[in-house]
């Protein structure tokens, strides 16, 4: 089996399954008062302080969630309706297009059901978001309730520069959260340093488990709870704390942050295999996103380990479904609910028209990556397309 | 073989995947989504176009351990089933959208692009029996499809494989149960897919609106009252004409003329017909020497009736059939059989109903009831 689809899930770091092995077998409510309950909140503290570390966050600063979800749903939401709170008139939200859903349907569940009104981002071809095009956007800022751009793009990889935006948004008082749930482990992700105000991110795309997550947000953000009850995560995430999980968590991230530059050189040396390899036996092949030498701040402009291709003339489902029959696991973007291959927002929203919207698939490496796993790919991808081209033809 | 599973979600396509993995082909599941907007949940028992039958379909594969993905095919549903089927009743006619489904999307548009990505063949749960290129009735007579498969060619046989046929329906839920299938109880779909609450006459207004035109009684040429619509009528149909008569004799729809948008209607005697004109036909096996004996079905779940075949006008058909018939529509399809109690009336072709009348005398033909 080849994996290719790193950005939908990595496997599980083997220092991750002994943790949480070992911590599984204990009993503990972090919350209790007893031995056995602060031994299971000395555990879950340790995780935060690491990964507030590993993140240059402050351990205060952590909110452990359900995952990335979770957290970008608590962050629009949260922070609009305790924006809108402290001053009625702050009901707009700016928002990028090429958003995760995540971020996507609160935001348009939030227009729906609570008179909030939703700007959208100009977004380069590259999928970057401009300082230009959000200070355009917020305007004056007096009537915005937040702003919210991701990091790194989940399907086509592209890396905004974040703290430029933080600083963009904080000039006319707006609060900034980003979902950087791609970019952790893959580019520098330092939460103090960006000065983001709110900032999600999950274990599962580093080697962590799935169902934990966190929500990065400033000590003196206002944010309005999503769930309610005995008060844990500074009152703003209540629920009993899933310690085993958070201390695979901790130990996921510590271990991605700290071999990130190795590793991102290996996954950009990979990748730029991939990509080469790919253009030789299909020419009129065609990248999505920024270049593969982009810069954005010193740092990589796009994901090391993201490659998103266009193969004009096929469609991204025939062509997952062949390689998925030889073995080769990757992915065509975002599916519906439906499990109906619709044409990817995050390409209409960089201006792909539906055709080349439709014709392309996303490779994502990861830790577990290797040289074997490109060769793979590359000894069956000319026949696919081709293929691939043909049961095309017979759409009308 | 690599076979393409089209799998509904329902009882029969799930046990139709199994036993063609059963029988070592290399299985792939495939969900047609047909709808464009489709409901998360069913409402009621019908239908196979709802996110929960796609989900349904997925954990079968799931549990057969086969890939399992979903194609959209609504542009082309819409397109070539449900714009022909709204077509068809604006013309005047009675369409089979099941037909047109099978022979227009199953296996035209599926198939095509199943053998375009290396597939040799389409594996569905339709109740008929398919072996050397034959296809014959399934043994269940209840839950025989052999009618809407009718329209098939050799070309799209050949790359059929109808793995239920040889048994009943309610062997199909065993099996289905022994296997531990969740759908094992599922409940039949009927009716027609894409009108899930079943209200063909209220699904046709809204896309055809009202268009009122007159209910004439055949026997006096007068205007016995009003309608909204003709596609609110099939030929043969009895209940819901919205009129009364003084004779307190039941009406039949015995005719539908769309340009003047005129229903006529009539009492039994005069609703049966014994001699039918087809358009150009298929055929199942390459085209008979005219004229032959065989029985005709002339829709759904109708009897079979014997008759003579004959070729008629712009290469269409003469159908005389041995009994007479009511409610034979324009639109439905005259399906042909060659009667075979022991392996099962085989499928010999089909063609569409273009006119039916009483061309003998009454007496002749035993009135048939329907």
């Amino acid at each position: 089996m080849t994996y290719l689809d790193h950005a939908a899930t990595t496997p599980v770091l083997p220092e991750v399954l002994a943790a949480m092995t070992e911590q599984l077998g204990r009993v503990g409510n972090a919350s209790s008062l007893h031995a056995s309950g602060r031994a299971a909140r000395r555990a879950a503290e340790q995780a935060r302080e690491r990964l507030a570390e590993a993140l240059g966050a402050r351990p205060s600063e952590v909110l452990f969630t359900g995952g990335g979800t979770e957290s970008d749903n608590l962050a629009v939401k949260g922070l609009f309706w305790a924006r809108r709170q402290a001053d009625p008139r702050r009901r707009r939200i700016v928002v990028s297009p090429a958003e995760h859903h995540a971020v996507l349907d609160s935001v348009e569940w939030l227009a729906t059901h609570e008179g909030a009104e939703v700007t959208w981002l100009r977004v380069e071809p590259s999928g970057r978001v401009t300082p230009q095009a959000l200070a355009e956007a917020l305007g004056d800022g007096s009537d915005v309730a937040v702003a919210s751009v991701m990091w790194a793009n989940n399907e086509i990889g592209t890396v905004s520069d974040i703290a430029e935006l933080a600083a963009t948004a904080h000039d006319v008082g707006v609060p900034l959260h980003t979902d950087a749930v791609q970019a952790v482990g893959q580019v520098l992700v330092d939460f103090g340093a960006s000065g983001v105000d709110a900032l999600t991110m999950t274990g599962h795309k580093l080697g962590g488990p799935m169902g934990a997550g966190v929500l990065l947000l400033r000590r003196e953000a206002e944010c309005t709870p999503l769930l309610h009850g005995g008060g844990q995560e500074r009152d703003v995430r209540s629920g009993t704390l899933d310690v085993a999980a958070i201390v695979g968590l901790g130990v996921a991230t510590v271990s991605a942050v700290h071999g990130r530059v190795e590793r991102a050189a290996e996954l950009r040396r990979l990748r730029d295999r991939l990509v080469a390899g790919v253009v030789e036996q299909v020419p009129d092949v065609r990248l999505n996103g920024a270049p593969l030498d982009d810069v954005v701040r010193s740092g990589p402009g796009r994901l090391p380990g993201n490659a998103h291709l266009s193969f004009p003339g096929a469609e991204g489902d025939a062509l997952l479904m062949l390689l998925d029959a030889r073995g080769i696991e990757c992915s065509t973007g975002s599916a519906c609910s439906a499990g109906v291959a619709r044409p990817s927002h995050v390409l209409t929203a960089v201006g792909a028209d539906p055709d080349r919207a439709r014709s392309s698939l996303r490779f994502s490496l990861g830790h577990t990556s290797t040289d074997a796993d490109v060769d793979a790919l590359l000894a069956v991808v000319a026949p696919v397309v081709e293929r691939a081209r043909r049961a095309g033809m017979g759409r009308r | 073989m690599r076979l393409l599973a089209a799998m509904s979600g329902g009882v029969d396509s799930a046990v139709a995947a199994a036993l063609a993995v059963d029988a070592g082909h290399d299985v792939t599941g495939v969900h047609l989504a047909l709808s464009p907007d489709r409901q998360t949940l069913r409402s009621g028992a019908r239908g196979c176009c709802s996110v929960e039958d796609a989900h349904d379909a997925r954990r079968v594969a799931d549990e057969l351990g086969i890939p399992f993905y979903v194609w959209d095919l609504a542009d082309r549903f819409r397109e070539d089933v449900v714009d022909d089927f709204v077509a068809e009743y604006e013309a005047g006619r009675t369409p089979n959208p099941c037909l047109r489904c099978n022979e227009k999307i199953k296996f035209t548009a599926v198939l095509d692009r199943a053998r375009a990505l290396g597939f040799d063949a389409v594996v569905t749960g339709h109740h008929a029996r398919l072996a050397d290129g034959e296809l014959r009735r399934s043994v269940d007579a209840g839950k025989d499809q052999s009618y809407v498969l009718g329209v098939l060619t050799p070309e799209q046989l050949a790359a059929a494989v109808f793995p239920l046929g040889g048994m009943t329906k309610d062997r199909v839920r065993e099996i289905a149960a022994e296997r531990g299938f969740a759908v094992a109880t599922k409940a039949d779909s009927h009716d027609i897919c894409f009108i899930p609450d079943g209200d063909t006459r209220g699904f046709l207004a809204k896309k055809l609106g009202s268009r009122p035109g007159p209910l004439v009684d055949a026997a006096t040429g007068a205007t016995v009252g009003e309608h909204d619509g003709t596609y609110g009528f099939t030929v043969g149909q009895r209940r819901g004409l919205g009129i009364s008569v003084g004779d307190q004799q039941p009406r039949y729809v015995l005719g539908i003329e769309p340009v003047t948008r005129t229903v006529t209607i009539g009492t039994a005697d005069l609703a049966g017909v014994d001699e039918i004109t087809t358009a150009g036909p298929t055929w199942t096996a390459g085209a008979p020497a005219l004229p032959f004996r065989a029985q005709v079905q002339l829709r759904a779940h109708g009897r079979p009736v014997g008759c003579e075949v004959a070729a008629g006008a712009d290469g269409g058909l003469v159908v005389r059939l041995d009994e007479v018939q009511r409610g034979v529509a324009a639109g439905q399809s005259a399906v042909l059989y060659e009667p075979d109690a022991e392996r099962g009336d085989h499928v010999v072709g089909q063609a569409a109903i273009r006119t039916a009348a009483r061309q003998r005398t009454p007496d002749r033909a035993a009135t048939a009831a329907d």
